[in-house]
């Protein structure tokens, strides 16, 4: 962060004592609106990936994004954290922040955490490890040097440990963990940084039936927390579902909760009708 | 196979019909000949009288090699021969037969010598038997080695031999040394303006010289001013003449690279597989080009079509075992493979090294790849490199045809673009990275017999253009072979361009500088990927 | 003395059991011993050290210091960088142009201000680079500068539009390779293609006296310890987890909030100013430094020596360094020709049949071993997690 910013920051009528407030609470959600996506194009060789999209997600809210393969809905998450820079539109985080002209370690560090469809996870680092890195932290490289995980940080860390239930396998190296701890990792590693917005792609693909489930129950007890962003295929989205944005050809086709979207007649049409 | 032998069979038809035998001297001349080397000095010049009255044509090469004083005979014999140097001995060959006689020594001849009159005789009677050549460039080329010393003489002679000339560019030349003549003899001003005017438009150098003569010391005014225009209309055209050849240079260059890396751009731009050892393809090519001259060494003017062939196959088979032993291994670990080809072309440079020896190899240039196409006076164009650069473009022609037409470069492009599902198609990918390596040195082994014949052959040949390969491939944008031709030549004249400003090393070093910060700015080169594929 | 040793022991201890603290006794100890025996012994006792051997042995350490420097970029960061000769070069170019001024007016010439190669050229004074190089300390800063301040602008560009991989590495082949070229200009003010050669003495000691010798040779080993330390504790710290994870995933690195070309630039610095200590530790044992060390071919070998001892092990890289440099000085004194076959045979094999080096090999088969003694599972985490992965 530059001093610019910062100076900036500071002079901001809700900002005055910010010593007082959490780092993460600088993003202004005074319209419990978190995060405006306006007019998002993107195009790769003259397909159009994103046209026009408009999104709009609420503070705490619980969001499920479906849509077939193409319509979109990784290109987005991808714009949002800064992955892929777009052709035209705006996407701002509460009310001031563009994330637009933040790359991908900045966006992070506001507060959007990301989840890969793939599990990525550093293998070659211990379960603790992985979460040691990931802790809401400066993040800057002299500060990392001089790192010493205090007690407090221990607590934090051994609480996530529960929550995701890999406990016992704190001192094991991710990459001997089965695909679906791996998940779990993954996501712990999410709540780590305590995000405002969690973006989760597919988080139960490859997963058994037990394992999505439990995932289904962790995405669920989030929300209302954070906001949460999944998008994945119906069964899963019908089990946690609140409310649900539909994606077709990269920009929004219907919104609403899940019995609206299912009797929708375009939905029908372009999704439900090829679903099983 | 049935075509090999088809052109093999042309080639060897050709070989037998083009040796053809020297003209050996009549009845007529041979008395003469021999009282040429036995005559005084003094009474010499009634000898040459006579057989350049005798039959010519056929007594040039005695006449030049006369003027040139090396001219000598047998002791024996009386046997005509010629002096010549190779490869730093001295050599004797027989005038007419050419046929060069090795074990004579230095005893044994005896030089016929030549004085100053005999030297201007022989000058103009070369180009008396050459103003009558049935080759126009000949005639021209005869014209023009008088420049230098018009006389009264000299202008009869062109005079009349202008009279029955055909060629329209013979009797240019002619008409500039009669209109040079003039401007330098005439003592009437009018007749020297009308010489100046009829100079301009030439770019002869002896026109440059007499117009600077004139435009500083000719005493009329109209004379000194028109000169001085046809001098600076001529440093108008030198300088474009000059930009000219330096954008020649700069895309013989280009071509040069165009071939050094468009087999890397199949290996590393379309394959994704870093070899270290191409510029190795690259010398194994050149040695076979070599190899094949060393074998066949009575066919040099035909051994570029059998190396190219030849070449292609060599590195193709190497790059295939390459990639059969250890890239297949390695795949997906460009880092690793980086390493072991690297290994492989240390291995390549050494047995080269073990083989040939690790001097220099000189190649052959054939004839028709040596000399040079004059445009005018300022603007030569030599062969080797203008054959050089439409060689590049075809290979590249080929080569595009190849990825876009056939079943193999279709099969390369599944392959590249999704090596799954080209195998869920039921392509067998092991076979067309084998393939697709194999094509892309092949190609590598065919630049390598085109860089025979600009530099010589030796083990580090190819460290010479692995580095600017890469520039080329990486700036051109990865998996882009039009990317890779544009960048091959942008580089080239590029680099052609800034020598003169800041001599060659320093000029290469700008353009690596500008390569590195070029890729910092577009990481994905000049022409990039775009999509989700890139990535 | 034992006091000592474990106070040693416990500041180099690494989390679990490490290898590094016994290592380094191990190489100091035979610094001592082979130093004592060419100083303290008679040169016809069997026990005796040449001061040649004494000097090859420091030049092995000035290598295994290099191999040091790519491993923490390439073993713990997954950036192959083929462009470190040039910071060891730039290293050894700082101190040969100190050693240089040292000369004063002994050279041939006997110019009492310029260097024999610039009254040579014709020149009347010196370049501005080569005021206060007569000063050692300003020469000593100028061998973390130098290849820092180039590591820093080139790292800087390069990991910020993120170059990665092959094309790094092929960037910093070039690099090495426009210096190469450019240091063989006698308009560089840089000998030229001879380089910087002929030094009399280094603060004011003989460079041929053997005292010096084996105090150079001593400093190498004590300065490759601290390294060696130093090194191991940073990758131990978070930014050293952070530096793993980049190797290993960086744009999952990226994701939860580390802006990694940081990270990548300052370990690229760091790892680069090794490499220049190392020049500078090479130039005054070796006598001579030369456009040569620019070559490619010397940067790439330096990856052997750190593939073949085992990369993201930092005692594999050093261990590498000196069995390689072992073997070549061996080889060429055999068989000259077949020194570049066996190299090539080498970069082939090690990554077809051995991508852990020598170390993963040992630890494979201590593993084996175990396993037949029934007794496996007892491996903590974090010596596996010290193997390279990438």
């Amino acid at each position: 962060m530059s001093i610019l910013d910062s100076t900036r920051d500071a002079m901001r009528r809700d900002q005055v004592w910010s010593f007082l407030q959490e780092h993460e609470q600088k993003v202004d959600i005074s319209h419990q609106v978190l995060l405006y996506v306006e007019g998002l194009n993107l195009s790769f060789d003259g397909f159009k990936a994103l046209n026009d999209l408009n999104l709009y997600i609420n503070d705490g809210e619980l969001r499920c994004l479906i849509g077939a393969n193409g319509a979109g809905k990784t290109t987005l998450m991808d714009v949002i954290t800064g992955k892929t820079q777009c052709d035209s539109g705006s996407v701002y985080f509460g009310q001031s922040i563009n994330l637009l002209d933040k790359d991908e370690a900045e966006i992070a560090q506001l507060g959007i955490g990301r989840k890969f469809q793939k599990p990525t996870v550093f293998e070659a680092h211990t379960v603790m490890d992985n979460l040691e890195l990931s802790l809401k932290s400066n993040k800057s490289v002299l500060p990392t040097l001089l790192a010493v995980l205090n007690g407090e940080e221990y607590d934090r860390i051994d609480e996530v440990l529960e929550t995701i239930g890999l406990k016992g396998e704190r001192m094991m190296l991710a990459g001997s963990l089965s695909h679906g701890q791996k998940q779990w990792l993954e996501i712990g590693m999410l709540l780590m940084a305590n995000p405002r917005l969690l973006l989760v792609d597919e988080p139960v693909a490859g997963m058994t039936v037990q394992e999505g489930e439990r995932t289904a129950e962790l995405l669920t007890s989030l929300a209302g927390e954070r906001t949460v962003v999944v998008e994945h295929d119906m069964e899963f989205v019908r089990s946690i579902a609140q409310t649900v944005t539909v994606l077709h050809q990269g920009s929004v086709l219907a919104e609403g909760s899940m019995d609206e979207i299912q009797n929708n007649q375009d939905v029908i049409e372009v999704y439900l009708g090829e679903a099983p | 196979m049935n075509y090999f032998i088809k052109i093999c069979s042309c080639l060897l038809a050709l070989l037998i019909s083009s040796s053809a035998l020297a003209e050996l001297p009549s009845a007529a001349q041979q008395p003469l000949l021999q009282e040429l080397t036995t005559v005084k000095l003094s009474k010499t010049l009634p000898v040459l009288q006579q057989l350049e009255a005798s039959e010519g044509a056929d007594m040039l090469p005695l006449f030049k090699t006369l003027l040139g004083g090396n001219l000598y005979f047998v002791r024996e014999d009386g046997r005509l021969l010629g002096k010549y140097k190779a490869q730093g001995a001295t050599l004797y060959a027989d005038l007419f037969t050419g046929e060069k006689l090795v074990d004579l020594t230095k005893k044994q001849v005896k030089k016929i010598k030549v004085n100053n009159r005999l030297r201007g005789y022989l000058g103009e009677a070369i180009a008396r038997i050459q103003l009558n050549n049935s080759d126009s460039d000949v005639r021209a080329e005869a014209v023009r080695s008088l420049f230098s010393d018009l006389d009264a003489n000299t202008i009869e002679l062109i005079r009349t031999a202008r009279l029955d000339e055909q060629s329209r560019s013979v009797q240019d030349v002619m008409d500039v040394a009669l209109a040079l003549y003039r401007a330098d003899n005439s003592d009437d001003a009018t007749e020297r303006l009308q010489a100046v005017k009829d100079l301009q438009g030439s770019l002869e150098p002896p026109v440059r010289n007499q117009l600077t003569k004139l435009a500083e010391n000719d005493p009329s005014r109209s004379v000194r001013k028109a000169a001085q225009k046809g001098l600076d209309k001529i440093a108008k055209q030198a300088e474009m003449y000059s930009f000219v050849n330096q954008l020649f240079f700069g895309l013989s260059l280009g071509s040069v690279l165009l071939l050094a890396a468009i087999g890397l751009a199949i290996t590393f731009g379309v394959m994704g597989v870093i070899n270290m050892a191409h510029g190795e393809m690259i010398m194994l090519g050149a040695y076979t080009t070599y190899v094949v001259q060393l074998l066949l060494p009575e066919m040099i003017e035909y051994s570029l079509w059998i190396a190219v062939p030849a070449a292609f196959i060599v590195s193709g088979l190497v790059g295939i075992l390459i990639e059969r032993l250890v890239i297949r291994h390695l795949h997906g670990r460009p880092l690793e493979t980086l390493l072991a080809t690297f290994g492989i072309s240390l291995i390549l440079q050494q047995l080269v090294r073990t083989v040939f020896s690790p001097l220099n190899r000189q190649v052959a240039t054939p004839d028709w790849m040596s000399g040079s196409i004059e445009i005018n006076p300022l603007l030569s164009l030599t062969l080797n490199r203008l054959y050089i650069v439409a060689f590049a473009l075809l290979v590249f022609m080929i080569l595009l045809i190849v990825l876009k037409k056939t079943s193999l470069g279709l099969n390369v492009r599944a392959v590249s673009q999704n090596r799954d599902m080209a195998k869920a198609m039921g392509i067998r990918t092991d076979r067309v990275d084998a393939m697709t390596f194999g094509l892309g040195s092949g190609i590598a082994g065919i630049a390598g017999v085109a860089l025979s014949q600009l530099t010589n052959v030796g083990p580090n040949l190819g460290q010479a253009y692995i580095i600017d390969s890469f520039m080329v491939v990486v700036f051109g944008g990865v998996g882009n072979l039009w990317g890779t031709l544009v960048a091959a030549f942008t580089l080239g004249i590029a680099n052609k361009f800034i020598e003169p400003v800041t001599g060659a090393v320093l000029a290469s070093i700008l353009v690596l500088v500008f390569i590195i910060l070029f890729i910092q700015k577009r990481p994905k080169g000049l022409f990039p990927q775009k999509g989700r594929a890139a990535e | 003395m034992s006091g000592f040793m474990s106070k040693f022991m416990s500041f180099s201890r690494i989390n679990g059991d490490s290898k590094v603290a016994p290592f380094v006794v191990l190489l100091l100890t035979v610094t001592v011993l082979a130093s004592a025996c060419n100083l303290l012994l008679p040169s016809d006792s069997i026990f005796y050290v040449s001061t040649y051997t004494i000097t090859l042995l420091g030049k092995y350490l000035c290598y295994a210091m290099l191999a040091l420097a790519v491993d923490v970029i390439w073993g713990y960061c997954g950036i192959l960088s083929l462009g470190h000769g040039a910071f060891f070069a730039l290293g050894g170019y700082a101190m040969g142009m100190y050693l240089m001024r040292q000369i004063g007016d002994r050279g041939v010439y006997g110019n009492p201000d310029l260097p024999d190669f610039m009254v040579f050229l014709n020149w009347s004074e010196m370049p501005w680079f080569w005021q206060g190089m007569d000063q050692f300390w300003i020469a000593m800063l100028m061998v973390l500068l130098v290849p820092g301040l180039l590591a820093f602008v080139f790292g800087w560009l390069a990991f910020r539009s993120r170059v990665t991989g092959v094309y790094l590495s092929i960037m910093t082949q070039a690099l090495t390779y426009a210096l190469l070229l450019a240091f063989f200009r006698n308009e560089m003010g840089f000998g030229g293609n001879n380089g910087l050669t002929d030094f009399k003495d280094i603060l004011g000691f003989d460079l041929q006296a053997d005292s010096t010798r084996v105090s150079l040779f001593i400093i190498t080993a004590l300065l490759l310890c601290g390294l060696l330390i130093l090194s191991k504790k940073i990758m131990q710290t978070r930014f050293g987890k952070v530096i793993i994870a980049v190797r290993d995933g960086e744009s999952r690195a990226r994701f939860i909030g580390y802006k990694t070309e940081n990270y990548k630039v300052w370990l690229f610095v760091y790892s680069a100013m090794i490499a220049g200590i190392a020049g500078a530790l090479y130039v005054p044992q070796v006598g001579i430094i030369n456009p040569g060390e620019f070559s490619p071919i010397n940067s790439i070998e330096m990856v052997i020596w750190v593939a073949v001892g085992g990369r993201g092990t930092l005692i594999g890289a050093i261990i590498g360094a000196i069995l390689v440099n072992y073997a070549k000085t061996k080889f060429t004194a055999i068989m000259p020709d077949g020194w570049l076959f066996a190299l090539g045979a080498m970069f082939v094999l090690v990554t077809l049949y051995l991508p852990k080096g020598l170390m993963g090999l040992w630890e494979q088969l201590k593993e084996k071993q175990q396993q037949s003694k029934n007794q496996s599972g007892n491996d903590s985490p974090n010596e596996k997690a010290e193997e390279g992965h990438a």
